[in-house]
């Protein structure tokens, strides 16, 4: 056991902090935003080119870094702090991780390449367009037809979902009454009757459509994994990238105490800094408690996920708890913190010149994302109190 | 960073588990399970002889260098000791503050002599400590220490005057160290001595604190010309504060992992008393029942990244520690409260003898308190890990 970062994971996070530090600025995130795709093509191409951190989920034989969920989360944290608009989560660890988990060796082949070299953009499509992600009430509905499948219905919240080349749908069977009789269907965008509707978003950093599903027209050898037995590769996966989704998070939650330091250090009442009183010290303190513990998640989920994808462990119970554990304390933590951060600002923290209200819109947004804090909870509460033999 | 255990590693883990498994039982088996906080006056003298049966076993001081007597285990192995303790149902240890606090202050200040005398009676579990920090005027207020520490050259020894307060295991310690102010005329953090001192003596006094549970851990203790011999400071005169604080960076140490494994033993309690209840349908006890286990997770986590880091006794993961597991563990005795329902109104007996739940609620108000307030933590945290200016 050695749970702390080697000096390559250190060199990794510190590269990613100091590169988006440039182009992730203040200027560059609020330009970025406003894009119709809501981010910049050529700081996805120096990602993915310069940088290589598509690749870093992707295999060596499928032309990848081969690295891991630990690399993976310290390029997602920074991300996190530095607000990155780009399809990163989405692409790069929400698709590359759906292929990883359910794709035959065909279809890795054929997508993984691309993905990791950020040629093409992938997303998940999971959520019914009324977004209750948590009631497993998903409307887009399959049936064979021939040797094909035909997918039709509206799939909500996907995520930079205007723009990805590679639609990975979930997809109830038609007629079944059995909500874990899912599906996972590999879409290239361009397929006929599939329509992407960008939705305006209060999280401006954060585009999401809609997808219309009208008679699309599926080739079996684009279902992702076996027919039907998918349900357990679906939960794997939603797990997988709700870590991703913490480890962005705990970036936001470290960026926002660090911008309230900074500030209150400067910002002088009372003929002192305002850094000096109590009232913004403890704050900052428990502040401080929630980045640190979201750290400690994150990062152990991380390692879970590591040990999970190459079957040091194969219990996907544990990787599930994890996962829910990570989404769970961050979602709030990184919450608290912005709020709190954008208290400590005062006045400008309630101007639209200031950044607070970006991360504050940020953590409102990923908070429901992929599960909000309470359905998590209960997904633990569940198993602690029924399956409890105590 | 990776997770998981060399077969090493679990080897030893194996050892342990089967070790313990065949030591507490017999005169040993009422232990299980008991002692810890709110609980740590119960079964004084059979927890002192367990003491002495781990020791016997060369299970005792397993992080102290191999030269100091110890066994000089790496963190990993610590950990997993301190696991299957718990996992066994092993008793709060009434040697942990000479093992954990006492004996790593004298190994990193004490002389040659010093060490020979004090540290094989803490390794053998035969030699009790206990602390004197707090004072009266001195709780949240440290350096504010009255007790006066005077070198009589006649008698060869120094005289301790003062008060100490909220020391717990004083009835049952052979050994207290005590911090004292050796320089009259110093005030604040200097001039302050660190003093090892023996507590059966006529100069010393203990009054027992009723707490609000109604029981009695910790003591005053009162010193009228205690005498200590001259080799008894540690460090220099003027040194105290120096070692004091040093001190409180070992309490952040491997115990805190035998810590949450009592937590989790407590978190069951209050699960299975919900489900006796039915109180675990309610949706909100439910998330708050999920919380309190997320929390203790993260404990776990954070320990282990505070104990991987190494020598870094200032790393921000340790700086939150104490703030960090003293308001879960508060949460959990409300928590306790809320599984029971109405029926937690009701105690156990005459005499305000509580249930366990019920003086685990109680005595966890504590835990904010001792060992440095929510509040100074929160002063600490901002000044030392955000570099925030002092008041």
């Amino acid at each position: 056991m050695e749970f702390k970062l080697t000096e390559e994971q250190a060199f990794i996070a510190e590269s990613a902090r100091e590169f988006l530090a440039h182009v992730s600025n203040s200027d560059a995130i609020r330009a970025h935003m406003e894009l119709p795709k809501g981010y910049d093509d050529q700081v996805w191409q120096q990602i993915s080119q310069d940088m290589g951190w598509t690749a870093i989920l992707v295999p060596e034989e499928f032309g990848g870094l081969g690295l891991g969920w630990v690399e993976l989360s310290l390029v997602l944290e920074a991300m996190g702090q530095h607000l990155l608009c780009a399809p990163y989560l989405a692409s790069s660890c929400m698709a590359t991780t759906a292929l990883l988990v359910g794709g035959n060796q065909e279809q890795k082949s054929l997508y993984l390449p691309l993905l990791a070299s950020g040629e093409i953009k992938g997303t998940l499509a999971i959520a019914p367009p009324h977004g209750d992600f948590e009631s497993g009430g998903m409307t887009v509905e399959y049936s064979p037809s021939g040797d094909d499948f035909i997918i039709t219905g509206q799939s909500g919240f996907v995520l930079n979902g205007h723009g990805a080349q590679l639609v990975i749908v979930a997809a109830r069977r038609a007629g079944s009454s059995d909500s874990k009789d899912v599906s996972l269907f590999l879409v290239p965008s361009e397929t006929p009757g599939l329509t992407i509707k960008p939705r305006p978003t209060l999280d401006q950093t954060r585009p999401l459509a809609d997808i219309e599903w009208d008679q699309v027209k599926v080739q079996r050898k684009n279902l992702l994994g076996q027919e039907v037995q998918t349900f357990q590769d679906l939960e794997v996966i939603l797990s997988l990238a709700a870590i991703g989704v913490a480890a962005e998070q705990l970036g936001g939650c470290q960026e926002v105490l660090d911008q309230s330091v900074t500030y209150s250090m400067e910002r002088q009442q009372f003929g002192k800094p305002i850094a000096g009183f109590q009232a913004i010290k403890h704050k900052a303190a428990d502040m401080m408690l929630r980045a640190e513990a979201s750290r400690s998640a994150v990062y152990y989920a991380s390692c879970i996920a590591d040990d999970f994808m190459t079957q040091q462990i194969s219990d996907a119970s544990e990787l599930k708890e994890a996962a829910s554990i990570a989404k769970s304390y961050c979602s709030e933590a990184f919450f608290h913190n912005a709020s709190e951060a954008l208290q400590i600002h005062g006045g400008v923290g309630f101007t639209w010149e200031y950044d607070i209200h970006l991360y504050l819109k940020r953590a409102r947004s990923m908070s429901s994302f992929l599960g909000d804090p309470d359905y998590h909870r209960e997904k633990i509460a569940s198993r602690l109190l029924e399956e409890s033999t105590i | 960073m990776k997770l998981g255990f060399s077969k090493d590693e679990e080897a030893f883990r194996q050892e342990a588990a089967e070790w313990l498994k065949e030591h507490l039982t017999g005169p040993f088996e009422i232990l299980k399970h008991r002692g810890g906080p709110g609980d740590e006056h119960m079964f004084q003298e059979e927890r002192k002889a367990w003491e002495q049966e781990l020791a016997k076993g060369g299970w005792t001081c397993l992080g102290w260098p191999e030269e100091h007597g110890g066994k000089g285990l790496d963190i990993t192995k610590q950990v997993i000791f301190q696991e299957e303790y718990a996992r066994a149902g092993g008793p709060g240890r009434v040697g942990h503050i000479g093992e954990g606090l006492a004996g790593p202050t004298i190994i990193a200040f004490g002389t040659e002599e010093q060490k020979k005398r004090y540290l094989p009676g803490i390794k053998t579990g035969k030699e009790l400590w206990c602390q004197g920090y707090s004072e009266p005027n001195a709780g949240s207020d440290l350096a504010n220490v009255q007790t006066k520490a005077r070198f009589n050259p006649e008698t060869n020894k120094w005289s301790i005057t003062g008060q100490k307060v909220w020391t717990s295991l004083a009835g049952e310690s052979d050994y207290c160290f005590v911090i004292a102010r050796t320089d009259p005329d110093s005030t604040r953090h200097k001039g302050l001595g660190f003093f090892l001192v023996p507590m059966d003596q006529d100069g010393i006094e203990l009054r027992p604190i009723r707490q609000l549970t109604g029981t009695s851990e910790f003591y005053e203790v009162f010193f009228d010309q205690a005498q200590c011999d001259k080799d008894s400071i540690l460090g220099a005169p003027g040194d105290g504060w120096k070692i004091a604080m040093e001190l409180l960076g070992f309490e952040r140490g491997v115990s805190t992992l035998g810590q949450q494994m009592l937590f989790q033993n407590e978190l069951n309690q209050v699960i299975a008393k919900s489900k006796e209840t039915g109180v675990w349908r309610k949706p909100r006890f439910r998330q708050d029942i999920a919380e309190a286990h997320i929390g203790l997770k993260i404990m776990r986590y954070n320990s282990l990244r505070m104990l991987s880091g190494g020598q870094e006794k200032l790393s921000k993961e340790a700086l939150i520690y104490k703030l960090y597991w003293a308001g879960w563990h508060r949460r959990l005795g409300e928590l306790a409260m809320q599984a029971w329902g109405p029926q937690a109104e009701i105690i156990a007996g005459p005499d305000y003898e509580l249930h366990r739940l019920q003086s685990l609620f109680l005595f966890v108000r504590s835990d904010t308190i001792y060992g440095g307030t929510d509040e100074i933590q929160k002063n600490i945290i901002a000044e030392r890990g955000l570099g925030m200016p002092k008041g």
